[in-house]
């Protein structure tokens, strides 16, 4: 299976955020892999790999659009061990969702995988467009907020479990198809491939590169790219104006005993 | 200027409560547009819920078509987008709900529209304003093109009342349909038992890692049973399997804006609290003084659950009983 997997690089959600002149201010950011998109690639890898022989099947490409810098997320993606890179020049507060749905239009069309896996959301902007935007502008089926993947019909296709509002809907979906992951989908048992033994237990989370996989990503292909390239001649239609800080709560008190919290409930919040 | 058409859910013979806020900021927004709100029911039997949506609005588009039994987004965008387009909207709409995150992204890229997600406010015609880097900061974004797509959070949006005059009902052709390939294959239902929605409950009681395990969480049924309160969890214990993936609330789960919510052995870390802390009053009960979750509550208890809940429950039943 060939699976093309784009991510984006975020600053730090650890890191409490600062604005200058009404826009976050990014000067000392320290920038990640989005967390979705981290899980994408590891469950790209579970697809394409025998997790107890270490052979694989198929390959990984990475994408990015964004600057000179964020070749550094794109090469802890190698790390992790992603066969190949493509990095499409952009800036980032140029870009919009749609923009970057048809430059990866652009992508998938050169590439031509079987599969698009990506994050659900980026946890910077928190929109949850792209993917969608992507599987409609490319005419492909989509299952997204995946928690659980399955290969079936001899790799033909996909049942994905969705995280939705009252529990985990199964879509079955025909490859080619664009798949966006949920936080789940690192759990131990949530992508079987049926090369891998069935009962296997990956341990939770992404994996860490290694040591190896450091040195390996330095000689592995990074293809760069522009928009222009790819033939993307969009603008962006949706302009951040501006960003605020939410309100500070008022600090609140701590009570002694479960009578006082509820008198406090009941007298002077009046919510019981 | 142009319309605004809102997909709504329905559940049966009436909307389902999370279209009530999309609706509320569709007549906002048709204000700003000098257009009309337009409430589009999409999907097999939807013409059940046609006589309850026209309490909302001058005019419901129904496309009730039996290819459309289960929802999917590659038959549902292409309605959406077709709606849009013959009723002249400026806006399209729909509640952040796992159905409007899903189908309303590739609606906009078949209408090559930009999109506002989740948003809290209509400022002007095109400008919105919207969580982002998990609730810890707003951006007021303002979109150029010709139709807009919208989804909005819930939470912000007060449910729209009833208008006192009666809609029109129009009935409109699904088109072909084609999926893609793609089925639906089956629903694995959570758990909320005959408990509020989580979206919809004015009291949620959230449970998290420091609950230790699932069987753990009847206590904090009982509590929820006393208050007519819905149940949610961190995703440290719906990971741990404790309870249900849909209990999850924060960034990647629900947000939820609740007049009361107790937040129990949870740390209250951004990605929980990116979905609470717009809770009118909120209440921890952590044995840790030290626990985040005490900076942003009204009332905090430094104390164990299994020492507190119980004496809780009974102290608010008697209350209650009061109340009588
Ligand atoms: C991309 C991303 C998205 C995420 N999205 C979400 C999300 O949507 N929602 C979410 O909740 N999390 C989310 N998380 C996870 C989040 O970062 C935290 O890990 C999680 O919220 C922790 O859950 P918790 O508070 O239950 O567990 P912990 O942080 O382990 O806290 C347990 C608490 O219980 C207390 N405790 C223990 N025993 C007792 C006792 N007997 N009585 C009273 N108190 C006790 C402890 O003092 C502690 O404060 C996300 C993380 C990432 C990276």
């Amino acid at each position: 299976m060939k699976i093309l997997v784009p991510i984006k690089r975020v600053p730090d959600p650890e890191l409490k955020a600062k604005l200058k002149d009404g826009k976050l201010d990014l000067g000392g950011a320290q920038w990640v892999v989005n967390t979705f998109d981290e899980y994408a690639v590891e469950a790209a890898l579970r697809l394409v790999e025998n997790a107890d022989s270490g052979d694989r099947d198929g390959e990984v490409i990475v994408v990015t659009i964004g600057p000179d810098d964020a070749g550094v997320q794109l090469r802890s993606c190698l790390a992790m061990g992603a066969d190949r890179a493509i990095h499409v020049q952009g800036d980032d507060v140029e870009l919009d969702s749609l923009m970057v749905a048809k430059t990866l239009k652009a992508v998938y069309d050169a590439e031509k995988p079987d599969l698009i896996l990506m994050g659900k959301q980026a946890v910077d902007g928190d929109a949850n467009q792209c993917g969608q935007m992507l599987a409609g502008i490319a005419e492909l089926p989509q299952a997204t907020f995946a928690a659980t993947i399955e290969v079936v019909d001899e790799g033909k296709a996909l049942v994905v479990g969705r995280e939705v509002d009252a529990g985990v809907e199964y879509k079955k979906l025909p490859l080619p198809a664009l798949v966006t992951v949920d936080l789940r989908i690192v759990s131990p048992k949530s992508v079987v491939n049926h090369v891998t033994p069935d009962d296997h237990e990956y341990s939770d989370g992404p994996r860490y590169a290694s040591l190896k996989g450091i040195m390996k990503a330095k000689k592995k292909p990074m293809d760069q790219k522009t928009m222009g390239d790819l033939g993307v001649t969009a603008t962006a239609v949706v302009t951040e104006l501006e960003v605020t800080l939410p309100e500070a709560r008022a600090a609140g008190q701590i009570v002694e005993s479960v009578e006082e919290l509820v008198k406090k409930l009941h007298e002077d919040a009046k919510v019981l | 200027m142009g319309n605004v058409v809102a997909l709504c859910e329905t559940n049966g013979a009436t909307l389902r409560s999370n279209a009530l806020s999309v609706i509320s900021l569709a007549r906002k927004a048709a204000e700003l547009h000098g257009g009309e709100v337009i409430l589009l029911l999409v999907g097999k039997g939807v013409s059940a819920a046609a006589d309850d949506a026209c309490r909302y609005a001058p005019k419901v588009v129904v496309v009730d078509n039996d290819g459309l039994e289960n929802y999917l987004a590659e038959t549902y965008a292409p309605i959406l987008a077709k709606v849009a387009q013959d009723q002249g909207a400026s806006i399209v709409c729909a509640t952040a709900t796992a159905i409007g995150k899903d189908v309303m992204p590739r609606t906009a890229a078949l209408l090559d529209s930009g999109m506002a997600s989740d948003i809290a406010d209509i400022e002007t015609a095109d400008t919105f304003k919207r969580a982002t880097l998990a609730g810890n900061a707003f951006s007021r974004v303002k979109i150029s093109s010709d139709i807009i797509c919208v989804t909005v959070r819930q939470s912000e949006f007060s449910p729209a009342d009833a208008l006192d005059s009666v809609g029109t009902k129009s009935d409109a052709e699904a088109g072909e349909l084609n999926s893609y390939g793609a089925e639906f294959v089956k629903l694995e239902g959570g758990g909320g038992g005959d408990r509020p929605d989580l979206n919809d409950a004015s009291i949620v009681i959230a449970g998290g890692r420091g609950m230790g395990n699932g069987d753990n969480f009847a206590i904090l049924e009982k509590l929820a049973d006393t208050m007519g309160a819905a149940l949610g969890a961190s995703r440290a214990a719906t990971d741990a399997g404790y309870v249900p993936a849909d209990w999850q609330i924060g960034q990647t789960g629900k947000i939820v804006a609740p007049d009361l919510y107790f937040a129990v052995a949870i740390s209250g870390a951004i990605q929980h609290l990116a979905g609470m802390k717009n809770s009118k009053t909120i209440v921890a009960i952590n044995k840790d003084n030290e626990a985040p979750i005490f900076q942003i509550a009204d009332y905090g208890l430094v104390a164990k659950w299994e020492d507190t809940i119980e004496p809780l429950t009974a102290e608010i039943a008697k209350l209650k009983a009061s109340q009588v």
